[in-house]
């Protein structure tokens, strides 16, 4: 007789039910990562606080009710409560170029677009010809001399007249190229076994790391002259450069040699084994695995070096804040300050930004070490 | 261009080589330019105009000076100096004369080894504060924050009249006048206290400038005026004179466009200026028509000061003491003779 009995027999795994409703979906989401224990809710309520508070009245503030015209402080008012955006309008061609003389300012734009050469084979590893702009990366300063100030057939400009982002991107750019072997070059000479040499490099960096940049400006501004001859003159802005280009030396010989001294001595032994001498195991085995360990350190530096650039305006050049503060004395701008540095902050940040991630991409580009 | 000198400096003083000390007017000639040094931006006092420009009533002074020498007042680099820095700067030889609203005391003419060529403005430090604060005399500012520029008079002055008169108070230092501004604005001190004229000028740039008062008291003298080195007192007088000059023309209202056609005119004394009669411009190192260069650059003191500062622009500022001697002011230059 078959078999009557009413029990259930499952024939197959019965369908899955969904998964509760509170846990899927924007609820779940928002359940799961706002408000998972009560404190995680407090944070949450606190920070949308913060956003009605400070965010909303601040994108009021610099789009919704801002003014994009006027010819005077006034005039702006009229038309917006919020930021006076027209004031920046007028002086950008300040805030980009400074005093450089009108017509000459193709110059400065074409030595801009050179620089972005010189960056398109450090971005790209597969640029055809990539060593060849190396090559054209090394004769740019030359280049980019000859364009800014002038000389032959150009006519000349006086260093006096460079100013805004353009003296900004000058003087961190130089800083950053020529401190970076410069340092190199130092941190090996620290640990170098010759005596001279590495009491030499260690009292430079300790004076270099001793010393504030602006008192190092102060003395290329106004020290330097007592000691030369009266009747030479001497760019300013040269000294600049030569002192923020120690000065970040210094800095980066101490990266450098943290990164130095986290290559195991095993890997110098196996360079002497081979039979390489001092700069073929430096550079060949040494050196590449240091700076690959120092670059976040490096970049750090880098950024910054690039910030401290607006120490200039302290002794007479006028970087961005410089001259925004200049500007800012005009009687029918005056008043305008936030405006000017929330523009200059939104400069810096633009440019340290893209400087942390290509540090990042180069941190993972040369991951190899660690792959095994 | 400089930078081409670099390695010749370098290589004098590789060397220990000196040339001779030349004067501070043949360095101004051989360069072509006058490097003046002005403040970082006084509103009518100091700005830069929408081509980049420096103007206002102190870069008139250089712009008159390089006129006078250089025969183009457009020949001047301009050196934005903080109250700090503007003493080396000068001290250093990186600027051939200061025109920063300075204030002429003892111990910067005589310790510091500068000379004043004279007072462009008479000024006197005063007090602005909110309305807010209901205060009426600058002696019930009992316990409040002071913003104040460091290096200059106005701290010393401060310091010593709250001390006369037991008032105490918490000092914000501050560098420069914009900042002194934006501080004063985002209400991180109750008191900002500089020269007048200074406050004057940063009050009409506020949006309500009715919400704020300047106190009555005036606490101290500040003749503001431009400066150079000691030992050069060629140069010195030159700038002087310069002024002077522009000083005078005002008083017998003579103005800049007029210069040229009263050169030739019955008043002596503006002949003997203008160039027409006797050398005078020689004897300063210049040629005759140094003083007529100067006026037209900017015009006569009136002119400069109702351009930049006067009752006419945003500034307001009223001639007051800077008024003439014959016009109940105290401005009165020595004769030309």
């Amino acid at each position: 007789m078959a078999n009557t009995s009413k029990a259930y027999v499952a024939t197959g795994l019965s369908k899955a039910l969904p998964p509760p409703l509170n846990t899927t979906g924007v609820i779940g989401w928002i359940r799961q990562n706002l408000f998972r224990t009560w404190f995680d809710g407090a944070l949450t309520l606190f920070a949308l606080y913060l956003i009605v508070v400070i965010l909303m009245p601040s994108i009021d503030w610099i789009v919704v009710t801002a003014s994009f015209e006027g010819m005077s402080r006034a005039e702006c008012r009229a038309v917006g409560k919020g930021a006076c955006w027209a004031f920046i309008g007028e002086r950008l061609d300040q805030f980009v170029y400074g005093f450089y003389p009108l017509e000459e300012r193709w110059r400065v734009n074409l030595a801009g677009l050179l620089l972005l050469i010189t960056l398109v084979p450090l971005v790209f590893d597969k640029v055809p010809g990539r060593m060849y702009l190396f090559g054209y990366g090394l004769l740019y300063p030359a280049i980019a001399y000859f364009l800014l100030t002038g000389g032959f057939v150009l006519p000349e400009v006086d260093t006096q007249l460079f100013g805004g982002i353009m003296l900004t991107i000058l003087v961190g750019i130089t800083g950053i190229t020529f401190s970076l072997p410069l340092g190199i070059l130092l941190a090996l000479a620290r640990r170098s076994d010759m005596i001279f040499i590495s009491v030499m490099a260690v009292a430079f960096i300790e004076f270099i790391r001793g010393v504030p940049l602006i008192t190092l400006l102060f003395v290329a501004s106004s020290m330097l002259n007592y000691f030369f001859p009266p009747g030479t003159s001497f760019d300013l802005l040269v000294r600049v450069l030569i002192m923020v280009t120690l000065f970040s030396a210094g800095y980066i010989a101490e990266t450098v040699r943290g990164g130095l001294q986290a290559i195991p001595n095993g890997q110098q032994e196996a360079a002497d084994a081979l039979g390489l001498g001092y700069w073929q195991s430096v550079s060949l085995i040494i050196l590449p695995q240091a700076l690959k360990i120092a670059i976040p350190g490096i970049v750090n530096i880098f950024i910054g070096l690039f910030k401290d650039t607006t120490l200039v305006s302290i002794i007479g050049l006028l970087d961005p804040i410089g001259i925004g503060r200049a500007a800012l004395s005009d009687i029918k701008w005056a008043g305008l300050s936030t405006e000017v540095y929330l523009f200059v902050a939104l400069f810096f940040f633009v440019c340290c930004f893209a400087m942390s991630r290509y540090s990042m991409y180069l941190e993972r580009k040369l991951h190899t070490g660690y792959k095994r | 261009m400089k930078l081409k000198y670099t390695l010749v400096a370098l290589g004098m003083v590789a060397f220990g080589a000196s040339s001779a000390v030349a004067s501070t007017l043949d360095d101004v000639k051989a360069h072509g330019m006058l490097k003046c040094g002005i403040s970082t931006g006084v509103p009518g006092f100091a700005f830069t105009d929408e081509n980049g420009n420096w103007q206002g009533f102190d870069p008139a002074i250089c712009q008159a000076v390089a006129a006078a020498v250089l025969g183009d007042s457009s020949k001047v680099e301009y050196t934005p100096t903080t109250g700090k820095t503007r003493f080396t700067t000068l001290a250093s030889g990186e600027i051939d004369m200061l025109a920063r609203n300075t204030t002429w005391t003892f111990s910067r003419d005589v310790d510091l080894k500068f000379t004043f060529a004279g007072v462009n403005y008479y000024d006197g430090q005063g007090f602005l504060v909110p309305s807010s604060l209901g205060v009426s005399s600058a002696k019930d500012l009992n316990g409040s924050s002071v913003c104040i520029q460091t290096g200059t008079t106005t701290e010393l002055n401060l310091a010593e009249y709250f001390r006369l008169n037991n008032v105490s108070y918490e000092p914000v230092p501050i560098e420069t006048n914009e900042e002194a501004r934006a501080n004063y604005m985002a209400g991180r001190c109750d008191v900002y206290t500089t020269d007048a004229s200074g406050l004057a000028a940063s009050r009409s740039t506020f949006e309500n400038p009715s919400e704020h008062v300047i106190l009555p008291e005036i606490i101290s003298k500040e003749p503001l005026g431009p400066l150079v080195r000691h030992g050069d007192d060629q140069w010195a007088d030159i700038v002087r004179w310069v002024l002077n000059v522009l000083i005078i023309a005002d008083e017998k209202g003579v103005t800049g466009a007029q210069a040229q056609e009263v050169a030739a005119g019955p008043d002596p004394e503006l002949d003997r200026i203008l160039g027409t009669e006797g050398a005078y411009g020689a004897m300063l190192g210049l040629d005759r028509d140094w003083a007529v260069r100067a006026l037209n650059a900017n015009g006569n003191y009136g002119e400069i000061f109702a351009k930049y500062i006067g009752e006419e622009t945003l500034v307001g500022l009223a001639r007051g003491l800077n008024a003439q001697w014959t016009q109940g002011g105290i401005l009165y230059a020595p004769p030309f003779r």
